[in-house]
């Protein structure tokens, strides 16, 4: 069994698995039905500054977007930060982590941008023996209007000025979570160590209007006739999460910050493809609201097995792939391949046909007798074939070895690489500055 | 088992009234939005789809099943109904796994077809559900036509008829319409009168009279059709049927299949309708298994299905087979009647085992039979003046016959299978072609 101990910027837990902030982590009763279950942290839900709590809606919070069987693919909140007093919050943290001290505790909040009100909250929350602090600058809907949540986070010189802050006024871990709601997720994180933050989490969630209720003509979920946006995750974000995280991974000036990823983890796969993208840690929350805790143990056996098959330690494991994310650029052009159909698993319903030949190159051959074929002289590889077949393995993209000729383009394929600053038919080898 | 099952003869109350609602209920229920929903989303929406090239009424049945998917079963039952205006009916009676799920792509790839009858009837259930009628008619053309025969076939040319703005009138030897809707087929596959309010919700388009108990030979000619209407199309059926020709025949408790077939369907109380302790069924077709499971849904004790040839060859489809044996139906195979036994009533069948030549083996066995149904077929009704072959009426084109301004479609004309949904394609095209002809005055 590998080990999934883990150590994220001095926060040590069991395994990598954490609950996000969110409502799965908003009180003392869940989240020891958590630990109980073995997830190896939480990040308590939002805390807010001291006085009355905020109230939310008292409609549907959530909305969602289904796949077949009423697979949940996509989920839209517009709840607000914990909508109970902080000494409650605070109280039961602290008896949470003396009974669970193995496990990551992690304080999420957020508060106005005054140094008064995080220099107020802090030693309050060190004080409930918490391993480390989130500064929540992702929320989008609600107490983004407020000044607070992603209305920070897309403020870079915000989140420098309040990470230094934090830094200054206490001992813990300081992780900034970040929104995707803004254009170049690298600035945030910029601002961020620039701050002097521990480490980045990401993403928080995407600003979101589900469906349309389309007798009402309300965005849903509908409060009372209206509509907010609210915060999309689930499996529908995680494409956008790993394209965010590695951007921060490999960008020279974040190279290096530790960064735990969010966004649709649902299985072990999906939290090692963070982790291999530079993620030190996870965070779940959709996966758990859908499943409930149960699925920890499915992830942690699937992480083990597969560093076990691989060899690997999680040290190994994480940042793996990031060497691997480039630019368009760097892409090798003289890497040429082809698809071939396996007739043995074709089952002959011609949706690559119907791709191929509405939508992209003609180059799927059907005959009279349904049989699919690839036509090599049109196919430019794609791959759309590959990804509208209902059958795994069918459709393969097989390479062509150098010294073959290219029967599209007629050329004989080079073996060294040629990109696109090399590749002497491109133009623009030079980008126009 | 009850106590009523064992006693010999053949008697009624074999069951109670429970046993046989719940035995003559529908075979498969319907399907709930949810289900439909997610039966929808196994369809791959196959290019140049093979199930609709297996459809004889060509239903575009990827798109019907994406608008249920899109969570519209109505605009469904309108691609359905499109092609075939007895898509309820079919939804239910269908061999689909001969047809459209035999060729769905998932049978080939996992065995497990797309459930395209059981989302037709989704489908179309909505909409009859809502009362909806989706057509109306075309401008009065003036032109009248009759049509003999309210089966499959005739309901079908006449709806579409009347759609033309055409006038017909449909005549039909039984009380009510339907045809083999109504009186050929197993209870089960469309319980609840589903025949009856099919018809009545087909005859909303208007400009469609219905008369019963009219018949060719009984008052109605040729002829006299001809010469009172534009047009006249022949979806008469099959109404003789094929004796054993074998001595006994006349025996008490010996009987025709469609005749019991008919007879369970219109009794209203299945206690006071009487079957026998032993059943023999001679035959392989769908007539054959209607009779022999609903023979033990009704409280036979034993039923043996008696055909001539091997299983392969057997026109029942093979879930029509299963569907026997899993209620109890013995299946046997390459045996042919030999005599019929007993004193005042028949008490015994005597098989013989044949060959793949049909020639004796010279093996005799006899079973205990209260009751014999024959399902060996039936016959065409010749109807004078018009050619025939193959024991059916000629027909070239979209069901033209041998006399001008006559045409013939459903089981009595030559092509295709024998099955409603065939009969349905022939009555459309047959209608097509009869408006083509009015409408350029080549009648």
């Amino acid at each position: 069994m590998a080990d999934l101990t883990t150590n994220f910027v001095g926060i040590k837990s069991p395994n990598p698995f954490w609950l996000a902030s969110a409502p799965p982590t908003d009180k003392e009763y869940n989240v020891r039905r958590a630990f109980d279950a073995g997830w190896g942290g939480v990040v308590w839900k939002t805390l807010g500054a001291e006085g009355p709590p905020v109230v939310n809606v008292n409609g549907p919070r959530y909305g969602a977007i289904y796949g077949a069987d009423r697979r949940l693919l996509g989920l839209n909140n517009i709840e607000l930060i914990t909508d109970r007093p902080l000494e409650v919050n605070l109280r039961e943290m602290k008896v949470v982590k003396r009974d669970y001290p193995d496990r990551a505790l992690i304080a999420s909040i957020m508060v106005p941008c005054e140094e008064e009100a995080w220099r107020a909250i802090l030693p309050r929350v060190e004080d409930t023996g918490a391993d480390g602090i989130e500064l929540n600058f992702g929320c989008p809907h609600g107490m983004s209007e407020r000044g607070m949540g992603s209305a920070v986070g897309q403020v870079p010189e915000y989140i420098e000025m309040v990470a230094r802050w934090c830094k200054q006024y206490t001992r813990m871990p300081v992780i900034v979570k970040l929104t995707p709601n803004i254009t170049d997720i690298r600035k945030p994180a910029q601002a961020a160590r620039r701050g002097g933050a521990d480490a980045v989490s990401l993403i928080n969630t995407i600003n979101s209007i589900t469906n349309v209720d389309l007798d009402l003509f309300a965005p849903e979920p509908t409060i009372d006739g209206k509509g907010s946006h609210g915060g999309y995750c689930g499996p529908a974000v995680k494409p956008i999460a790993l394209s965010m995280v590695s951007e921060i991974a490999r960008d020279p000036e974040t190279r290096g910050l530790p960064i735990s990823g969010i966004g649709g983890v649902t299985t072990w796969r999906d939290a090692a493809e963070f982790m291999a993208l530079g993620a030190g840690s996870v965070q779940v929350c959709t996966a758990a609201m859908t499943y409930g805790f149960g699925i920890i143990k499915e992830m942690t056996a699937g992480l083990s097995r597969y560093l076990d098959e691989k060899g690997m330690t999680m040290d190994d494991l994480v940042g793996r792939a990031v060497p691997n994310v480039t630019d368009w650029k760097h892409l090798n052009l003289n890497y040429v391949t082809k698809a071939r159909i396996d007739q043995d698993l074709c089952i002959s319903c011609g949706r690559c046909f119907a791709a191929c030949e509405d939508t992209s190159h003609q180059a799927i051959g059907m005959s009279e007798d349904r049989t699919f074929t690839v036509i090599d002289e049109e196919c430019v590889a794609c791959n759309l074939c590959v990804d509208v077949c209902p059958v795994e393995g069918c459709i393969d993209m097989v390479e062509l070895e150098p010294g073959t000729t290219d029967p599209r383009t007629g050329k004989v394929v080079e073996a060294k690489p040629a990109d696109w600053t090399t590749h002497p038919n491109n133009p623009a080898a030079v980008a126009a500055e | 088992m009850t106590d009523a099952m064992r006693l010999d003869g053949i008697r009624a109350g074999r069951l109670g009234p429970e046993d046989l609602a719940r035995n003559f209920g529908d075979l498969h229920p319907a399907l709930d939005r949810h289900e439909a929903t997610v039966a929808a989303d196994r369809c791959y929406f196959c290019h140049d789809a093979p199930c609709i090239t297996a459809c004889p009424t060509d239903i575009d049945i990827p798109l019907f099943i994406r608008q249920i998917q899109a969570g519209q079963p109505e605009s469904a039952a309108k691609t359905i109904f499109d092609q075939n205006i007895l898509g309820g009916m079919c939804a239910r009676v269908c061999p689909t796994e001969t047809l459209c799920e035999e060729a769905c792509v998932r049978e080939k790839a996992e065995g497990k077809p797309v459930q395209i009858g059981s989302l037709q009837r989704y489908a179309t259930d909505s909409m009859m559900a809502a009362g909806e009628h989706p057509y109306s008619r075309a401008a009065p053309t003036g032109k009248h036509v009759a049509v003999v025969g309210a089966g499959p076939a005739g309901l079908a040319c006449a709806h579409r008829l009347a759609m033309q703005g055409h006038d017909v009138t449909i005549y039909d030897a039984r009380p009510k319409p339907g045809g083999l809707n109504e009186y050929g087929i197993a209870q089960y596959k469309t319980p609840g009168g589903f025949a009856q309010a099919e018809v009545d919700w087909l005859l909303k388009i208007g400009g469609i009279t219905v008369e019963t108990g009219r018949a060719i030979g009984d008052g109605l000619t040729l002829e006299g059709l001809r010469a009172d209407h534009d047009a006249v199309f022949l979806g008469i059926g099959l109404g003789g049927v094929g004796k054993l020709g074998m001595e006994g025949e006349s025996l008490a408790g010996t009987d025709n299949a469609v005749d019991f077939i008919a007879a369970l369907r219109q009794h209203a109380d299945l206690t006071q309708l009487p079957i026998g302790r032993h059943v023999v069924v001679i035959g392989g077709g769908m007539t054959a298994v209607d009779a022999a499971v609903q023979s033990k849904l009704l409280g036979a004790e034993s039923v043996t299905i008696a055909y001539r040839r091997d299983r392969e060859k057997m026109p029942a489809s093979r879930f029509e087979q299963d569907l026997a044996a899993s209620h109890g139906v013995r299946l046997l195979f390459s045996v042919v009647p030999h005599a019929l036994h007993g004193g005042d009533r028949l008490r015994e069948v005597e098989l013989a085992y044949v060959g793949p030549d049909m020639s004796p083996t010279g093996e005799t066995f006899r079973l205990p039979a209260d009751q014999l149904f024959r399902a060996i077929g039936q016959k065409l009704v010749a109807v004078e003046g018009l050619e025939v072959e193959h024991g059916k009426i000629s027909v070239t084109g979209s069901g033209r016959t041998s006399l001008s301004g006559v045409w013939a479609g459903g089981d009595c004309a030559a092509g295709g299978e024998d099955l409603t949904v065939t009969a349905v394609a022939e009555g459309r095209d047959a209608a097509m072609d009869i408006h083509a002809s009015l409408t350029q005055g080549q009648i």
